[in-house]
């Protein structure tokens, strides 16, 4: 039986061992290439992200919605007992804040988030552990509700990528449409493993 | 230990027999190669991605060593372990000694065809610990107790019948059900308790960036979403090849990534995980398992920039025809004919003859890589070393001969003309000749082009 002291060692050795073989056999030195910055046309960002995001079987809900959030909840998830929010311009029936263990979001029927941005060309929306709180709350919920910002959407993954919560954040997560598969057969079924439906509702 | 060759084409022989099977398996992978193509041409520059994506990786790959390095620090500032593994056996070692130190029974694990490679399944159902793959193809995959045989759609050369027989006997379904969202809500009913229960949870990683210690996995389901932030402990089981420099180049990588392997702009989830959340444990595992040993060859390494998006896989008409399986390996159709003979050329020495050279693969590669040009270099080292079986090296031996002579080759065509004109089907269709199983030959051609061109063209003007 070895000891923790040789365990370490012997991991040591795999390490030095791995990397200089690798240095080893590195082919000849090829150089990294520059970013190019892909120009797009301006405006219509919020269509496209609306678009995109049906093509991914999200639902982009339509402007009527200023009004009051409790209101279109009820109306969109009538059968919704557990709505466990995130935001401050959406009570529900759980304060995520006030959630101890991620298990205990088992129950969730709509879990309700604010995004950081969203992305036009494919309609996804950037949430990190900021937003959620808990993490699995974007996962465990049966349906998610998401609040976007529509000063907030860059036109492509380039843009969304220079965001500075790529570089602090734990955890962050471009979630487009909801959980899906077409695993059997090419048949695509929306709520595979996480949420059945994805909504979003453009609110500065 | 002697290992012995996977008989590709005795292989495809036992799926090309189940008629409805192939037709759909091919209809099913051509549709994701022809979504594939709209999706591309749908942006601008996806050259110039195409592009951008190899010189990156090659870039990379190059200066590897410094990447893993600068990787490691970045992780381990962010609060994650990082361990490193020779070889299969180390891996599934580390894993393991994770997992018993939490203490824990059940694993949750997303999908990860180098967990496939290293074989983890058997060696911790061996030591008690239950692996729960909770991806919907691979699980079908694990409860028939078969490998996936495509990397980004596992049971994709199983119908929906087969699906209900496979839920029937291990999950209880309704057999005579085969109604596929009926199917997929039984195995998200089933998988859920094991999230909530699961001490800890897996994945592996398609992006691992240098300038972060982020890594970075692409799921549908959210599978590796719900592996990850239930559990207490999240393993990472990383190819030390998938590292990338900087957070600005996933821009890249992500765009051409679901776009080349199913035709969508993104997939559903784009996870970055940098740091353990708050109160839990992140473990890296960096894996070499024969791929620094591949870094060294200098007409294989390209294989490595592979971002395992699977359409060359689709776009191969003999992959599409012979199903994953055929191959024997982890990675199956032109990757797999690649990669596979660098971790055993005997045992893998018949794949790269599982191929028409037609150079689809190379062309739909969204990380360029030539893959056909891969393909004859194997043939001609398995040539060279002697490990071509004897019938098949009689033939080109024959071939090189008959191909070298004009005279020979006319009298041959001729020859087979008239053969295929006159001689009873019995005759082509027997088991001595591989170009009559499973196909057709052609309707032999009343002028060759040779004799058209003499007679209309040869006379000088």
């Amino acid at each position: 039986m070895k000891g923790p002291a040789s365990v370490t060692a012997a991991a040591a050795d795999t390490r030095a061992e791995v990397l200089a073989r690798i240095r080893a056999n590195q082919p000849v030195p090829m150089p990294l290439p520059d970013m190019p910055v892909f120009e797009r046309g301006s405006g219509a960002a919020l269509e496209a992200f609306a678009a995109n995001l049906a093509r991914m079987g999200g639902v982009f809900a339509d402007a009527d919605v200023t009004g009051d959030l409790g209101a279109f909840i009820a109306r969109t998830y009538p059968d919704a007992v557990v709505v466990c929010s995130a935001v401050s311009e959406v009570d529900g029936t759980r304060r995520v804040e006030d959630v101890r263990a991620p298990s205990q979001l088992d129950d969730v029927d709509v879990g309700v988030v604010r995004a950081l941005l969203g992305v036009a060309e494919t309609g996804s929306v950037l949430l990190t552990e900021a937003q959620l709180k808990v993490n699995a709350l974007g996962f465990l919920s049966q349906h998610l509700l998401v609040l976007l910002d529509p000063a907030a959407i860059v036109p492509d993954l380039h843009h969304a990528y220079r965001h500075p919560a790529f570089f602090t954040s734990r955890y962050a997560v471009f979630l487009t449409g909801p959980s899906a598969t077409a695993d059997i057969e090419g048949v695509l079924v929306h709520g595979a493993q996480g949420v059945r439906s994805l909504t979003v509702v453009a609110r500065a | 230990m002697k290992t012995s060759r996977v008989d590709h084409a005795e292989a495809s022989s036992r799926f090309i027999a189940a008629k409805d099977h192939v037709t759909f398996h091919d209809r099913r992978l051509w549709d994701l190669r022809t979504k594939r193509d709209r999706a591309g041409a749908e942006v601008e520059e996806w050259e110039d991605l195409r592009t951008l994506a190899s010189a990156i990786k090659e870039h990379t790959l190059t200066h590897l060593a410094d990447y893993l390095e600068e990787f490691e620090r970045n992780a381990q500032r962010n609060g994650a372990h990082v361990h490193w593994a020779r070889d299969a056996t180390e891996h599934n070692q580390i894993v393991h000694e994770i997992l018993r130190a939490h203490g824990a029974r059940t694993l949750v694990k997303s999908k990860s065809m180098l967990t496939d490679e290293c074989e983890l399944g058997p060696f911790l159902g061996r030591r008690g610990i239950e692996i729960v793959e909770t991806d919907l193809g691979e699980r079908i995959q694990q409860l028939d107790e078969e490998p996936p045989s495509h990397i980004v759609v596992p049971a994709v050369h199983k119908l929906r019948r087969d699906v209900a027989q496979v839920f029937a006997r291990t999950i209880g379904t309704d057999p005579t059900n085969t109604d596929v969202p009926y199917l997929a809500e039984q195995q998200r009913r089933d998988t859920r308790p094991y999230y909530l229960k699961a001490e800890a949870g897996m994945t592996g990683a398609n992006f691992a960036i240098a300038e972060t210690g982020t890594v970075v996995v692409c799921t549908n389901e959210g599978n590796a979403d719900l592996s990850v932030h239930v559990p207490g402990v999240h393993i990472v089981s990383v190819g030390i090849e998938k590292i990338i420099p900087r957070i600005e180049h996933l821009g890249v990588f992500v765009r051409l990534l679901s776009r080349s392997a199913l035709g969508s702009p993104i997939t559903q989830m784009t996870s970055h995980f940098r740091a353990p959340r708050e109160g839990a444990e992140m473990h890296i595992v960096l894996v070499d398992n024969g791929r620094s040993e591949r870094l060294g060859m200098s007409d294989f390494w390209y294989s490595l920039k592979c971002i395992r998006c699977g359409a060359c896989l689709n776009t191969c008409p003999v992959y599409r025809r012979s199903g994953g399986l055929s191959y024997g390996a982890t990675y199956s159709g032109p990757i797999g004919v690649i990669v596979d003979p660098t971790f055993n050329l005997r045992k893998y020495s018949a794949l790269p003859f599982a191929s028409t050279l037609n150079g689809s693969c190379s062309s739909v590669c969204p990380v360029k890589i030539n893959i056909h040009e891969q393909i004859y270099r194997w043939r001609q080292i398995i040539n060279e070393r002697n490990q071509l079986p004897i019938v098949k090296k009689e033939a080109m031996r024959m071939a090189g001969k008959v191909l070298a002579s004009p005279a020979l080759y006319r009298s041959a065509v001729k020859a087979a003309r008239a053969g295929l004109e006159y001689l009873p089907r019995t005759v082509i269709y027997n088991p001595l000749n591989a170009w009559g199983r499973q196909r057709e030959v052609p309707r032999a051609v009343k002028t060759t082009f040779r004799e058209w061109y003499l007679k209309n063209r040869g006379k000088k003007s």
